[in-house]
């Protein structure tokens, strides 16, 4: 598989570590309450098909990466900085 | 029919003319006790002793594809009862304890082998670890042994001990651990399922959940609605998109597992290694092909198939740890699509919905969970309580905290267990 | 038998090899297989499951019968396929899964057995007395079972792995591969051209037709030549592409050395991962078998492999040849057999309508339905309209039609589709992204029309690249139609096999139907058919078709099963290549490794990293002389600790301080200009995930330390809070671990030490306990931190990495004049736990700060991350095991790390556990075993006794919890 870093352009996935769904940019306030913590921490849309997740350069630049992937075909379909994502 | 030595030997001197279906194809009846979603290893088990320990028979299981298609049939085939955290511990050990009267009870030879699990330890850290946990097993009445180095050469004299990475300080050895056939443990209790009564509606996809008031009432197919008092869901890596038809977000991330088979090989490796620097894990089938397996592909995926990076790093943790392997020669690799969970461990519960019922989980150790996983979510189904080995898999540990059961502690992130 | 005036072999070099011990000769250019058939020996295999005696089916790597061991001892290789390997001089083969020979193998006893050993016959029975299974039934089975024989010595062969990037990658070398190739190359697109055989050419050099009037293998060699002299082509010949994975990324196994005696440089096999932006697969098609009574006899082949090894090895499978089919395509055989003087007994054709145009006697309408001899073939039996005849023949050769090797568009879970007017499968378009397809492979079956596909296929993916490709100058070639009828199996009494290899027959297909495992995937695993190392590449179809037969279904309804990588089997050596021995993973050493080495510490791996566990003086006899040694050091005078390997993160920025307050419990912005503070991380699940100090430097300019284990998560950590949850913030991390050397000066001399080194003197005043700054050691600029993780009086003093080695020294000679010296990882832990201080034995990611004491570390006036999910009623319940101390209640006793707690009148089993015991040590200062641990309400419960019980280590004993700080409770010595 490979990704595109905005930053270093097109590089094998090895270059990447993976922390799952995008959900991590949408942190919720301290009070927002135990269902919505529960929420961000736990719970997943999990789609079968289009999804966007979050890829960290690690083995390169170091960008946090917002990827837009299709889970059943494997498919790239776009990347973005989360730095550019979360602002 | 009883399957015996003697049966094959009446069979095979009249022309083998007399075998029969091992399981019937029935159509879908419109109204069911029970429906159980997922004909995998689970759903298989849960129906089986549904009929066999509580009496009911009213009950159909519903598979998307075949029977023993998903996970059960794609996996590195291990059995063992090593855990170390409360929860996990009396429920695997329930389940080993299944496996070894499993045979005689199926009337199935799935093959299960204990040839014993060897988990190798590389540091003093590990090493107290590995101990804490064999404490654990023998706590629990399971059987475990901690080897120094030498007793690890003893056993497994073609591991690298002269110039290792990662130098092998001993092993935790379980002697009930083992192996069994895959796919003869997914037939075994479809044909014990289908034996007593429990209709098995293979290419019957469950295409919505039906609700009325609270409470599920049946569920549409790719074969039609059919009406049900419960309905479990025991459908692993689909566990999102399944539980979706009922409203509901699970803690579930699925990811891709993969796992290699070599050609065929006079014996070589007589147990079951694991070798936790490397995430590896291999055995060698009774026809000779060495199975081995190791980490996740490590992002989330459907595809059931992995790629070129975890597979050569599962090659690259083989050729370290046991560099004899160097010639056995994968023969296929395959992928299977684990429902990860947020500690690593399952869960087994009701939902919020009455009458709908959740298994999943499993993550990549459903394999071995297969007859425990069955039994305790029969229970659950037939009496609305925990089974007694089963009492810590909530859905709702991860909300309020209690008893999690992170057995890597890496945390809540899915991917990591 | 040679036939002279044939085939593409170098006469004038003849090659000596042993096969069974016995030395037969060939020519360069032969495979085993071919040059077997030259020297008449027809039997090369047993088959797995009955040891039937089996000859060459095929002339490629899809040969499911000839399979052998190649060397012997430690580099031996067993299952290489005999119509692939090359012969060399020296070159050693054995057969195998045979005993005690080949020609006699007691094992064959199977066969008579057969009738009580058909499909999945094991599922059902072998389950009484039930201990035998392991005892009795699996040793016997699994010592009958395996094909060749591993040596069980570790491999010490060479193999590499590589990468390659290429526009296009032409995936076979016959006339579509060379011609899209060609065509693409000469758009200018940068190509690789990947062929699994020795030779390039693919059927080409197996047939007797001219291409653009010229020898098939001549006008090969023109468009080699041609793509040879490019700069823009790679050609790669024994390279098998093995998988196609996500984004153009393909697997390939290139076999270097198997065909040349060893040579030490030389890898046997590279293993490449091509990235190419465009393929085109023109891998051909396999011919298959036709399956009737007793088909697998040494000397039945396919029809195409007899043509291949009489063309292109000048070999001809046997002296009287019968030629059987159900396809135009067959007659060739007969023809070049003819044309090349070797007796052809018979044509058989299954149609009755077919035009044969070949000078031997003809059977229309007719079929094979049975065969004799026993090593070899000796005649066969025609059946046609009703009569049966037999035919005295050596070599049949047979063909039920040519299935399109769709494998590689199937690895991405794409399905073939079924063409009828071929009755084959085909690639289904798209099934790969960025992969066309071109030739036999796409069910196009004149050489004609893959010269023309292939130059098509290619024009269309340079265009989509952005090159024009000029119109193709298309060779002339046959375009003979192939007209087939279907043939599967010839009915009739007896086993007719499918699966040559595992030993499946119609029988087991019909009986798994009849069982009800009619999916197709049922059907496989329950009979092992196409599981063995052909992956069905010889038998799936046909299995397939009977098995939609016995279930009244029609074969594209039916479904295939799931073709998977590898396309051809792949060393473990290869695809792990380079991981043995230190190779696995790197392997990380600190400025003062060699000093340390010198010294002759043992060293132990921390992750990554080496350490020295102990520092051995002489007269020392085992560690924990040493170890006690060490410590006293600390406790006494001073001594000398690496500390290099803990994480390192440089932060800077007017938010700094806030991005410590948001990834640690505790305050941060209120930390001084020249003080350190130390902090704890949660993970956003509540749980620690580390712990370390962190110092303030300058006014937006602070330096983390991590522990060694997490320094890399830490680092992903905080590049997430920044980048993903507070872009807004202004602050900059970068890791400067392996920039600083550092070392921890500790003890009770340690500022003495210090002053004699640093250009300024260190007071108290100047210099409290938890302050930082630069510092000048002998002229170099460095950092200071008074922090201790041993409770005495210490320092930890960076430097720039280069100056690591020489500070070293320097420090533990000065440590030594003033009786001290290095101390190492076990005196390090045992410094540690006298003072309660935890590692990652204790925050092992299942506890929480509630857990070891720390929760009012967790600020109430702000955020952080864990913050509110550590909050959970589950973190905080009282009943949580918590961090306690222990020491031996009475005598001193042994404690050990691992075992569980348990209240002393209990039995110690699971549902009386109240904790465990996560570090120990023996202390010389307190001169007893102590030990940190987790008990249910621990801090409750100082004073009371629990029984410790490690059942593994046969350890029970009555330990007293203590309060985890054993030594200095008060901490009157750090502060000196």
């Amino acid at each position: 598989m490979r990704i595109t870093c905005p930053i270093c352009g097109e590089r094998d996935s090895r270059e990447f570590s993976y922390r799952g769904a995008d959900v991590a940019l949408h942190r919720p306030d301290p009070e927002a309450g135990e269902a919505a913590w529960d929420d961000y921490v736990h719970l997943r849309d999990n789609p079968a098909g289009e999804t966007r997740d979050m890829w960290y350069h690690e083995g390169g630049c170091g960008a946090w990466i917002v990827v837009t992937r299709n889970t059943v075909t494997h498919e790239v379909i776009g990347s973005e900085l989360a730095a550019e994502v979360a602002r | 029919m009883r399957f015996s030595g003697l049966r094959i030997l009446k069979e095979g001197l009249t022309g083998n003319k007399g075998w029969t279906p091992h399981w019937r194809d029935p159509e879908p009846k419109s109204e069911y006790d029970i429906l159980i979603i997922g004909g995998g290893g689970h759903g298989l088990a849960t129906a089986y002793y549904l009929a066999k320990e509580h009496g009911l028979s009213n009950i159909a299981v519903l598979e998307k594809g075949y029977i023993g298609g998903g996970n059960v049939g794609r996996n590195t085939t291990i059995v063992r009862a090593n855990y170390n955290m409360p929860g996990n511990s009396e429920f695997y050990s329930h389940s080993l304890k299944l496996w070894e009267g499993l045979e005689e009870d199926l009337n199935y030879n799935v093959m299960h082998s204990q040839r014993g699990i060897i988990n190798l330890f590389h540091s003093d850290g590990q090493r107290d670890y590995a101990v804490r946990r064999a404490n654990s097993m023998i706590n629990q009445g399971d059987d475990a042994i901690v080897l120094d180095r030498a007793g690890v050469k003893k056993m497994l004299p073609y591991l690298d001990y002269d110039n290792a990475r990662f130098p092998v300080y001993g092993g935790l050895y379980h002697p009930r651990g083992g192996t069994a056939r895959h796919d003869a443990v997914a037939w075994g209790f479809a044909r014990g399922a289908d034996s007593r009564g429990v209709d098995l509606l293979q290419n019957c996809e469950v295409t919505g959940i039906d609700i009325e008031g609270g409470k599920v009432i049946g569920v549409q197919t790719s074969r039609g609605p059919i009406k049900a008092k419960k309905v479990g869901i025991v459908v692993a890596g689909r566990s999102g998109q399944v539980a979706a038809r009922a409203g509901m977000r699970l803690p579930i991330e699925s990811h891709i597992l993969q796992a290699f088979v070599t050609e065929g090989l006079k014996p070589c490796i007589d147990h079951v290694v694991t070798f936790g620097m490397g995430h590896f894990y291999i055995s060698q089938s009774d026809k000779g092909g060495l199975v081995f397996g190791g980490d996740l592909d490590f992002y989330a995926s459907y595809a059931a198939r992995g790629n070129l990076p975890m597979a050569e790093h599962v090659m690259e943790a083989g050729m370290a740890l046991m560099p004899m392997i160097g010639k056995a020669r994968v023969l296929r690799s395959w992928g299977g699509i684990m429902d990860m969970s947020p500690d690593g461990s399952p869960i087994i519960d009701r939902t919020h919905i009455e009458g709908l019922y959740l298994n999943c989980g499993w993550c990549y150790g459903g394999f071995k969970a297969v007859p425990g996983s069955g039994n305790v979510f029969a229970h659950l189904m037939a009496t609305d309580r925990y089974h007694d080995n089963a009492t810590k898999f909530r859905l709702d540990r991860f909300r309020d905290g209690y008893g999690l059961m992170d057995e890597e502690g890496t945390g809540s992130q899915h991917n990591l267990h | 038998m040679r036939v002279q005036g044939r085939g593409l072999v170098d006469r004038n070099s003849p090659v000596t090899f042993r096969f069974d011990g016995i030395a037969y000769e060939g020519f360069a250019g032969d495979t085993l297989a071919s040059a077997l058939l030259a020297n008449d020996v027809r039997l090369m295999g047993r088959s797995f499951k009955y040891h039937r005696p089996r000859g060459v089916l095929t002339a490629g790597s899809e040969e499911p019968n000839a399979l052998v061991t190649v060397g012997a001892g430690v580099g031996q290789e067993p299952n290489m396929r005999a119509t692939v390997q090359e012969i060399y001089p020296g070159l050693e083969a054995q057969s195998q899964n045979r005993w005690p020979s080949l020609g006699f193998d007691l094992l064959s006893v199977n066969d008579l057995a057969a009738p009580f050993l058909g499909a999945g016959f094991y599922y059902k029975t072998f389950m009484w007395p039930r201990a035998f299974w392991e005892k009795l039934y699996e040793p016997v089975i699994r010592r009958a079972a395996g094909l060749g024989a591993l040596s069980g010595k570790p491999d010490g062969d060479r193999y590499e792995r590589a990468w390659a990037f290429c526009d296009l990658l032409v995936i076979g070398a016959g006339p579509a591969g060379l011609m899209a190739a060609l065509t693409a190359a000469r758009a200018g697109l940068d190509v690789i051209l990947a062929d699994e055989d020795a030779r390039m050419g693919g059927r080409l050099l197996a047939e007797s037709h001219e291409v653009d009037g010229m020898p098939g293998p001549d006008w090969v060699d023109s468009v080699l030549n041609e793509l040879q002299a490019m700069d823009n082509v790679r050609l790669m010949s024994r390279t098998t592409v093995t998988g196609a994975y996500d984004q153009g990324t393909y697997g390939a196994l290139e076999r270097v050395g198997h065909h040349l005696p060893r040579a030490e440089k030389r890898p046997l096999e590279t293993f490449w991962r091509i990235v190419a932006r465009r393929s085109i697969l023109a891998a051909g098609a396999l011919e298959r078998p036709v399956a009737f009574t007793n088909n697998d006899r040494p000397g039945i082949m396919t029809a195409g492999a007899v043509r291949t090894y009489l063309n292109r090895y000048g070999v001809s499978p046997g002296k009287a040849v019968t030629v059987f089919g159900n396809n135009d395509d067959a007659h060739r055989t007969a023809r070049d057999l003819i044309a090349a003087g070797v007796h052809v007994s018979a044509v058989i054709d299954a149609r009755a309508d077919a035009a044969v145009d070949v000078k031997a006697p003809i059977y229309k309408g007719a079929v094979v339905s049975g065969s004799s001899g026993r090593k070899q073939l000796e005649s066969i039996t025609v059946r046609s309209g009703g009569r049966e005849e037999k035919i005295a023949t050596d070599c049949l050769a047979m063909s039920g039609g040519w299935n399109p090797t769709v494998h590689l568009t199937c690895h991405m879970n794409g399905r073939p589709t079924w063409r009828e007017d071929i009755q084959s499968f085909v690639p289904t378009p798209g099934a790969i992204p960025g992969m066309e397809v071109a030739g036999a492979c796409n069910g196009t079956m004149t050489t004609a029309a893959c010269l023309r596909e292939g130059a098509e296929v290619a024009a269309r993916v340079a265009a989509d690249l952005g090159k024009k490709a000029k119109a193709a100058d298309l060779p002339k070639a046959e375009d003979d139609p192939y007209r087939l009828t279907a043939l599967w199996h010839v009915p009739g009494k007896g086993r007719a096999w499918l699966d040559f290899q595992n030993d499946v027959t119609v029988k087991d297909v019909k009986q798994a139907a009849t069982e009800n495992f009619r999916s197709v995937e049922h059907m496989k695993r329950y009979t092992t058919q196409g599981m063995a190392t052909d992956q069905g590449k010889n038998s799936n179809v046909a299995a397939l078709a009977i098995l939609a037969d016995a279930t009244g279904r029609g074969i594209p309804e039916t479904g295939t099963t799931t073709f998977r990588p590898p396309y051809a089997p792949v060393a473990i050596a290869a695809m792990g290549s380079g991981a043995t021995g230190k190779g696995f993973a790197p392997e990380r050493k600190t400025t003062s490794h060699a000093a340390t080495v010198e010294r002759k510490a043992p060293l132990i791996e921390a992750g990554l990293w080496y350490r020295p566990s102990y520092f051995p003086q002489a007269g020392e006899t085992n560690w924990r002389q040493s170890c006690d040694r060490e410590v006293g050091y600390v406790r006494n005078a001073v001594g000398i600790c690496d500390v290099s390997t803990l994480g390192k993160i440089d932060i800077q920025g007017p938010d700094a301080a806030r991005l410590l307050d948001f990834v640690y419990t505790n305050t941060f912005s209120t930390l001084k200009l020249g003080r350190v503070r130390y902090g704890l991380m949660l993970r956003e699940d509540g749980h620690v995930m580390d712990d370390g100090t962190t110092a303030r430097l300058g006014e937006h300019h602070y330096v983390m330390t991590t522990t060694t284990a997490a320094a890399g998560q830490v680092m992903k950590h905080l590049d997430f809070v920044t980048q993903a949850l507070h872009p807004e913030w202004d602050v900059h991390l970068i890791s400067v671990t392996e920039q600083w050397a550092q070392f921890a000066v500790a003890g009770p001399k340690s500022r003495e030490l210090l002053n004699g080194l640093l250009d300024t003197s260190l007071s108290d005043d100047d210099w409290p306990f938890m302050a930082c700054g630069e510092v000048s050691v002998a002229g170099v600029t460095g950092r200071l931190f008074r922090i201790s993780f041993s409770g005495e009086h210490a320092y930890e003093l960076a430097v720039p990495a280069r100056f690591g080695d020489s500070l070293f020294r320097l420090l533990v000679a000065r440590a030594e004049a003033m009786g001290g010296g290095a101390y190492g990882m076990e005196a390090l832990n045992v410094l540690r736990v006298e003072k309660g201080f935890i590692t990652h034995s204790e925050i092992h990611g299942r506890t929480t700060a509630y857990d070891i004491g720390m929760e009012r570390m967790i600020s109430a006036k702000k955020d952080c991350i864990g913050k509110t999910m550590a909050a959970r009623p589950g973190l905080v319940d009282p009943e949580r095991e918590r961090l306690v101390g222990l020491r031996p209640a009475g005598a001193a006793k042994q404690i050990t790390a691992g075992a569980h707690l348990f209240n002393p009148g209990d039995a110690p089993v699971r549902v009386n556990d109240q904790g465990y015991v996560t570090s120990v040590a023996f202390s010389p200062t307190l001169g007893m075993n102590i030990a940190l641990g987790f008990l249910k309400r621990g801090p409750e419960r100082y004073g009371e006794t629990v029984k410790l019980v490690d059942h593994a280590r046969g350890v029970e004993t009555l330990c007293e919890v203590v309060n985890p700080v054993f030594f200095d409770p008060e901490g009157g010595r750090v502060r000196g």
